[in-house]
């Protein structure tokens, strides 16, 4: 029996469905990413957990006991909030202390436990600030604190890290990985940053316009999307057409690639499949001989990468190089471009819009 | 979580009752009193007859107070235009500490109750006052501002200004000063860039300044009546007349209604105009 | 920009305006003379000393303070659950709540004045205090309203949601974390309420009673009857009673928040 499951759960607005028939079942001390775009349903899905919004149809099942119609002061779960909704008229240790003394743990009890707590979140010498005076860093863990002191069965993160800086971003990322590795509570995390929710992430959840796409573990989800939409909202993607020939892809005439663990295994002979090529799979290849002749069209630098931007038979492609010393490619020059056979990923057929 | 369906309208209903009980109801009466018969020797009596209203509209003396306090109203508004308006421009390009200093001083004397600086007008504008004293070391001599409509604008204007001043000064502080840059840039001249850019975001500011003001003075009761004298009769010293000298309750309450109304048109009209042409445009 | 030196000049001349008889009326108050004259020198406090011993005059004083003190407190009472409803909740009828409840700020008072006479005639109150406190209410309901609601829009919903989360019922919610956050606009909206009560004047000559009169309508009838420096000192006293509320309200809220409004 897994630790969290919501069943068919559905909320909608009217004629507006922010969410859609919602499965998903979390095991005890996993970190699930809830990931997509703004308006896909990630938000309603988190504020149906907490009890903010009632849901319109489906359940929620907690450790076994169901809890889809208790208020939200009784769930006890641990939530951080997009905008951290420190309390401003209080220190940092009685922010902390909040949740421990609605659950009448004594003074004694509570200060050793907001203590340890702090410690853990490196705020300790912190205590008796006030949010006003703390970096959007050092707020954001308070919040964290809050929400973990009082040893929650689960915790809840609304876009935690969107409020930062980038380098801070990453930073706390690993931070918070660490810190709920340690405490092991089973995690649920909302975002809409895709690199975020692949890094730290036990399995990410997929939504798009109310509905799942896909659950699975980061590196599947990267190297098997299972749509389009994925393809190109998880990481970038080159996405071709082609013909199944006799056990291969044919993506142009005279151009064919084997369907080894692409995926396309069980498509029709003659059928037409969509195929996604991710950039950095692709490569110049050293001396003349590669599958493709390409024309650069515009390059980019990103420090530790080139982005090109190159014309084909197949069209327009994005090829992504590592930086790793050679000289670079220059523009309007021709080159062949190559990869290795069992890249290509066919996309299931989309369903009728 | 939601909280009950009842739950707002208990938190409202002390509120509402005490609103519905002092101001619905209240004037509700009012508006049936206007409809009453009034005789000197009975007083007011049931009965209902639409001759106060008649009586009202076809009396030239009436229509003569109307008058008065329409114009007295409108130059008060015009004057709060032309003084508060440049003021809080003034104010909105002075650097702190100073700004929110005069701002205070501006602003404050709101909080000083009505009575006072009416009073403290008359000692000013008096024939012994400041003003006076300043016209007859000046040569000009001693000119009559107490008991005349000098007094009463003057005061009027006084009592209003921090009317006119909040809105406009409202209105420039969400001014975005790289909207005028960027007019800047695109070759406007500095006339242009205040006509074109910075007037018509100011003008809602102006336009509920203008209104405040005007209602505020139309229905003024203790300038006219410390300052005018028995000879500048507004409205407001009208109806106080009517309730508590000549006690024909009927007349007042139709006078007071009738001011009511206008009130509401102007207002109604000023939001009008608001709403269509610059909510529309400017959110 | 810097403002040029006309433009200054001009401001001096408004500055000075608007100054002017709060600056006259609190000299001439000084005055050792029969005459309202602005005193040159001699300085005394004769008509200060007059001021309280008139028995009519300090009666007026209590009657006002005792009113605005009630009216303050039972408006803020009223505007707590108010404004907690018309910022917090949607419900219908919101809209045309809070304009009924601002109304009094769009109603002329001199309205409001003679409509609640007719209301206190038919009912046989006219000498109560507490129906005068009751109206007073009305009309500084909407100051403590204004303030009540903009430090409730102001505040972040989800720090509510947050203490739920952490196990606070709705009751303690409000008690730990709604109230002291709206705290700055109870207290400034009981001042500012306190200070529109105790100046009141043009609905409390319609509705005060020889027993109920408050210290404007008695400075007012007064005034209007005969022009001594004994009301130059009543006058000067209020704005002395004025400055001292103004500048506890800069302390606790902030006088420019109060008057203009939260941007």
């Amino acid at each position: 029996m897994s630790f969290l499951v919501l069943e068919g759960l559905s909320k909608s607005y009217g004629d507006v469905h922010a969410l859609i028939d919602m499965n998903l079942a979390v095991e005890r001390g996993e970190f699930v990413g809830l990931l997509g775009p703004s308006g896909c349903g990630k938000t309603t899905t988190l504020q149906a957990l907490a009890g903010f919004v009632q849901a319109t149809r489906g359940r929620i099942v907690l450790d076994g006991r169901d809890i889809t119609d208790v208020p939200p002061n009784q769930r006890g779960l641990g939530i951080v909030f997009q905008s951290y909704a420190l309390f401003p008229h209080m220190t940092v240790a009685q922010n902390v202390a909040f949740g421990l003394e609605m659950r009448q743990v004594s003074r004694s009890e509570r200060e050793r436990r907001v203590g340890r707590m702090l410690e853990l979140v490196h705020l300790d010498e912190l205590a008796a600030r006030y949010p006003r005076e703390l970096s959007g860093g050092q707020r954001q863990r308070v919040a964290v604190a809050r929400a973990l002191v009082i040893e929650p069965p689960m915790l809840l993160l609304d876009e935690p890290l969107s409020n930062l800086d980038a380098k801070l971003r990453e930073a706390m990322q690993f931070e918070l990985r660490r810190i709920q590795r340690k405490l092991g509570t089973t995690t649920l995390m909302v975002t809409h940053d895709q690199a975020e929710a692949l890094s730290i992430s036990d399995r990410v959840v997929v939504m798009h316009a109310g509905r799942v796409q896909q659950i699975d573990a980061p590196h599947r989800l990267y190297e098997h999307p299972q749509s389009r939409f994925i393809s190109s909202f998880v990481g970038k993607t080159n996405l071709l057409r082609a013909t199944v020939r006799g056990g291969q892809l044919e993506l142009a005439p005279g151009l064919r690639v084997p369907l080894g663990n692409s995926g396309g295994a069980h498509a029709a002979e003659g059928s037409v499949v969509t195929v996604c090529l991710r950039p950095e799979k692709l490569a110049f290849a050293d001396g003349a001989e590669g599958r493709l002749a390409v024309r650069v069209e515009e390059r980019f630098f990103l420090g530790s990468q080139w982005l090109y931007r190159v014309s084909s038979a197949l069209g327009e492609l994005e090829v992504s190089c590592a930086n790793d010393g050679r000289p670079p490619h220059p523009e309007q020059a021709t080159a062949q471009l190559t990869w290795p056979d069992d890249v290509a990923r066919v996309l299931p057929p989309e369903p009728d819009a | 979580m939601k909280p009950g369906r009842t739950l707002p309208y208990a938190l409202v209903s002390p509120a509402l009752a005490l609103f519905a009980l002092m101001v619905l109801l209240p004037l509700a009466l009012t508006a049936l009193l206007s409809f009453q018969r009034f005789s000197y020797d009975t007083g007011v009596q049931d009965g209902f007859t639409l001759s106060t209203y008649a009586n009202m509209l076809g009396d030239s003396y009436y229509w003569e107070v109307f008058g008065r306090t329409a114009w007295i109203a409108l130059l008060t508004t015009l004057l709060c235009v032309l003084i508060g308006a440049p003021e809080a421009y003034i104010l909105s390009r002075m650097g702190a500490p100073w700004r929110s200093i005069f701002l205070l001083v501006i602003l404050a004397p709101l909080l000083v109750s009505v009575v006072v600086r009416a009073f403290g007008w008359g000692l000013v504008l008096g024939p012994t006052g400041f003003v006076n004293q300043f016209l007859e070391w000046v040569g000009i001599g001693r000119v009559r501002m107490l008991y005349t409509p000098i007094a009463v604008v003057v005061a009027l204007v006084h009592v209003m200004l921090p009317f006119m001043v909040i809105p406009v000064w409202t209105s420039l502080q969400k001014l975005d000063p790289q909207v005028e840059n960027a007019a800047l840039s695109l070759g406007a001249s500095r006339f242009t860039v205040w006509r074109r850019v910075v007037l018509p975001q100011v003008t809602p500011g102006l336009l509920s300044g203008g209104l405040i003001v005007f209602a505020l003075s139309a229905s003024a009761l203790a300038i006219p009546g410390l300052l005018g004298g028995r000879r500048i009769k507004m409205v407001a010293t009208l109806i106080y007349d009517e309730y508590l000298h000549e006690l024909n309750w009927p007349l007042g309450a139709a006078i007071a209604l009738a001011l009511l109304v206008v009130n509401l048109a102007v207002m109604l009209a000023t939001n009008a105009v608001l709403e269509g042409n610059y909510r529309k445009r400017m959110g | 920009m810097k403002n040029g030196p006309l433009s200054l000049l001009f401001h001096s001349l408004v500055v000075a305006f608007m100054l002017a008889p709060l600056v006259v009326v609190c000299l001439v108050a000084f005055t050792p003379t029969d005459t309202l004259q602005v005193p040159w020198g001699d300085y005394s406090l004769r008509w200060f000393r007059a001021v309280f011993a008139h028995g009519d005059m300090v009666q007026s004083f209590w009657n006002s303070l005792g009113v605005a003190l009630v009216a303050a407190t039972l408006a803020v009472l009223l505007a707590i659950p108010a404004g907690l409803a018309i910022a917090r909740l949607d419900f219908p009828g919101r809209q045309a709540l809070n304009g009924l409840l601002m109304s009094p700020l769009i109603v002329p008072h001199l309205v409001l004045g003679v409509a609640m006479l007719r209301l206190f005639a038919l009912l046989g109150v006219r000498g109560s205090s507490m129906w005068l406190t009751l109206a007073h209410v009305v009309i500084i309901t909407p100051y403590a309203l204004r303030l009540m609601v903009s430090a409730l829009a102001g505040s972040d919903r989800s720090i509510e949601q947050a203490a739920q989360s952490l196990g606070a019922s709705r009751w303690t919610t409000f008690r730990r974390i709604t109230l002291p956050l709206m705290l700055p606009g109870i207290t400034g909206g009981w001042m500012l309420a306190f200070i529109n009560s105790f100046d009141e004047v043009t609905m409390s000559i319609f509705i005060t009673s020889p027993q109920t009169v408050t210290l404007p309508v008695r400075m007012y009838m007064l005034a209007t009857e005969s022009i001594d420096p004994m009301l130059a000192a009543v006058s000067a006293l209020i704005v002395g009673l004025t400055a001292a509320v103004m500048l506890l309200l800069d302390r606790l809220y902030g006088l420019d928040k109060v008057l203009v409004g939260q941007q």
